[in-house]
């Protein structure tokens, strides 16, 4: 069996990522990531360049990985050319594959990123869509937006967008056809097996935390994940 | 040695950006967040500038915000991102621009990849066609729709019914521009201005009339951080980066922001709402924060067209003030009106934000 270097040095995220890192800590200091949480991409580089296979089964399963806000201001500044950022995106896949995400508290919450974006993308062809957005999920949006949903259809016709019409234009209804192709495209090339663990993965975890999960948003599970910061209680 | 003025230092980064027949592709945020700006910059682009553009009822999301949540494989986006150039190829064009800046970050680094390991094309191919039956030859040119404002300023110049200028004083206004991370710093040679001194929005502002702010975080992220704002229990991360770039730039007392990417419009806008609500604080000095704009947006007003047409009452940060500063001839009781004049009431007002 391959050990966890091995696998990772098959992603061409990591390929691209890791060149001989020489920990300046400049990543560090640009980070938006590092600033907030306790978060340190130096520090992720030489675990990863250790290939210490103990410390990476560790990684895989730890919150740290699932910090970074994937802005990649690290690819601009590193002066040898690594990219810490594609590090954690070649991480945060195999700890997905290998259902090591649900042992972190952060990395538990890719049920409610699968449930969110995942599913939006299949049902409408939209990463997000108007629809599924509310004020109680995202209160930051304002009562403006509650007041665009509410008159939705009028503005829409007033801004010459075409929501939820056939054809083509703004917030239109994505064609049967080429949401088929979508979801023809996610069974190809590894999409649906990856939801499909997400989903297993995550269901026995609720289940050895006692926690009631089910499909959709509304389950003890989902909310668990989607609202708490357990760490910070 | 040269001296160079550090506000020229853009030149040395430059691209070639398509004159016309462009293949458009729309964006999930700015279509469902600022729904008109997209329709804005259409007509711009065919009714102002006269251009070609092909909007295509058979596009979908590229995946770019799913795949840096880590939920879908790099070969999935790859096969999604060739389903797009593909259909760009059955409907005859060559130049493909899309609103996105996420997305453009997405189709930069997959023909990037493409070109640097050769074997994920050839994977790419047989994936799409084994699930779609489609093939596919990529762009001739990408670029953000952003690129294209941009390269035709000046004719918008010509055609400007209003300048960025305070009309009281006379002085330009002064103007934050926020660049969307993916634009330039994961590839600076794809974005004008490279990343460090991105031009994109900096032009559009110096032709217009208006003056562009330095300030410490100009160019740190707005705090999207794609996981860290879709999940709530991570959305201090989101509010703390934004905070930061409001508490660096207050100082400056901008008259307005402009961002070219949905996302960071729509966190500047949105984040000053909740910091009004959560800690009483507002960055200006009358209390109803600064507005910000898409640069669709800021086009629109410039050429003329009417605001309330455009979207802006979809801002939860009142633009009003902005207007009034231009001299725009605007309709207030336009604002809260609908299709044939239809009232739609008015949205509920924040605790703490003034609202016009």
């Amino acid at each position: 069996m391959k050990n966890i270097f091995e696998m990772l040095s098959e992603d061409i995220r990591f390929i691209e990522g890791l060149n001989a890192c020489i920990n300046c800590g400049t990543c560090t200091a640009i980070c938006p990531a590092a600033g907030f949480y306790d978060y340190n991409p130096k520090t992720i580089m030489n675990i990863v360049q250790s290939r210490d296979e103990e410390q990476l089964i560790e990684l895989l399963k730890a919150d740290s990985i699932w910090y970074c806000g994937e802005c990649l201001s690290c690819k601009t500044r590193c002066p040898r050319n690594n990219t810490p950022g594609y590090v954690i995106q070649a991480l945060r896949a195999l700890s997905t594959e290998l259902g090591y995400f649900v042992e972190s508290e952060k990395g538990r919450q890719q049920l409610a990123l699968k449930r969110m974006i995942g599913d939006d993308i299949l049902k409408y062809g939209y990463c997000v869509h108007t629809d599924e957005i509310n004020t109680e999920m995202f209160p930051e949006q304002g009562p403006v937006w509650n007041w665009l949903k509410k008159n939705i259809a009028s503005l829409s016709e007033k801004f010459g967008t075409n929501y939820n019409k056939k054809g083509a234009g703004g917030m239109r209804i994505i064609s049967d056809s080429s949401l088929q192709d979508l979801k023809k495209i996610f069974d190809e090339t590894g999409a649906t097996e990856r939801f499909e663990k997400i989903e297993r993965f995550s269901k026995q975890k609720a289940s050895e935390m006692n926690l009631k999960s089910g499909e959709g948003k509304q389950n003890e599970y989902f909310k668990f994940i989607y609202d708490g910061n357990q760490k910070e209680k | 040695m040269t001296n160079i003025k550090k506000s020229n230092l853009w030149l040395s980064y430059q691209k070639e950006i398509a004159d016309d027949h462009y293949y458009f592709a729309r964006s999930c945020i700015r279509q469902n967040f600022f729904p008109a700006a997209e329709e804005i910059l259409l007509k711009i682009l065919k009714d102002e500038l006269h251009k070609d553009v092909y909007d295509d009822p058979l596009q979908t999301t590229c995946t770019g915000i799913a795949y840096h949540s880590g939920i879908v494989p790099m070969e999935t986006t790859m096969t999604v991102v060739a389903r797009q150039f593909a259909l760009m190829n059955e409907a005859g064009y060559e130049n493909f621009i899309c609103s996105c800046v996420t997305s453009f970050g997405i189709y930069t680094e997959i023909l990037e990849t493409w070109k640097h390991f050769p074997e994920t094309l050839e994977k790419t191919k047989t994936a799409l066609k084994n699930a779609t039956g489609k093939e596919f030859i990529p762009p001739k040119n990408l670029v953000h729709t952003s690129d294209i404002i941009f390269k035709y300023r000046k004719e918008i110049a010509q055609k400007a019914t209003y300048k960025l200028v305070n009309a009281s004083t006379g002085e330009p206004l002064k103007i934050v521009e926020h660049i969307g991370c993916h634009y330039a710093k994961i590839f600076p040679s794809k974005g004008i201005g490279g990343a460090e001194y991105p031009y994109v929005l900096g032009g559009m502002i110096d032709e217009w009339g208006g003056e562009r702010l330095d300030y410490p975080e100009r160019r740190h992220c707005c705090g999207f951080g794609f996981r860290q704002y879709l999940i709530k229990a991570n959305r201090g991360y989101s509010v703390a980066n934004t905070k930061k770039k409001f508490e660096s730039m207050k100082d400056y007392k901008p008259d307005l922001i402009i961002a070219n990417c949905p996302g960071c419009t729509f966190f500047m806008d949105r984040w000053q709402y909740v910091i009004a609500e959560m800690d009483g604080i507002t960055y200006d000095d009358a209390g109803y924060g600064i507005p910000v704009l898409t640069f669709e947006e800021l086009a629109a007003l410039v050429l003329g067209y009417d605001p309330w047409d455009s979207g802006l009452q979809v801002h939860q940060v009142s633009v009003d003030s902005l207007l009034k500063k231009m001299n725009i001839k605007y309709n207030p009781e336009d604002k809260f009106i609908g299709k044939n004049g239809k009232d739609l009431g008015r949205p509920e007002s924040p605790g703490v934000l003034k609202v016009f």
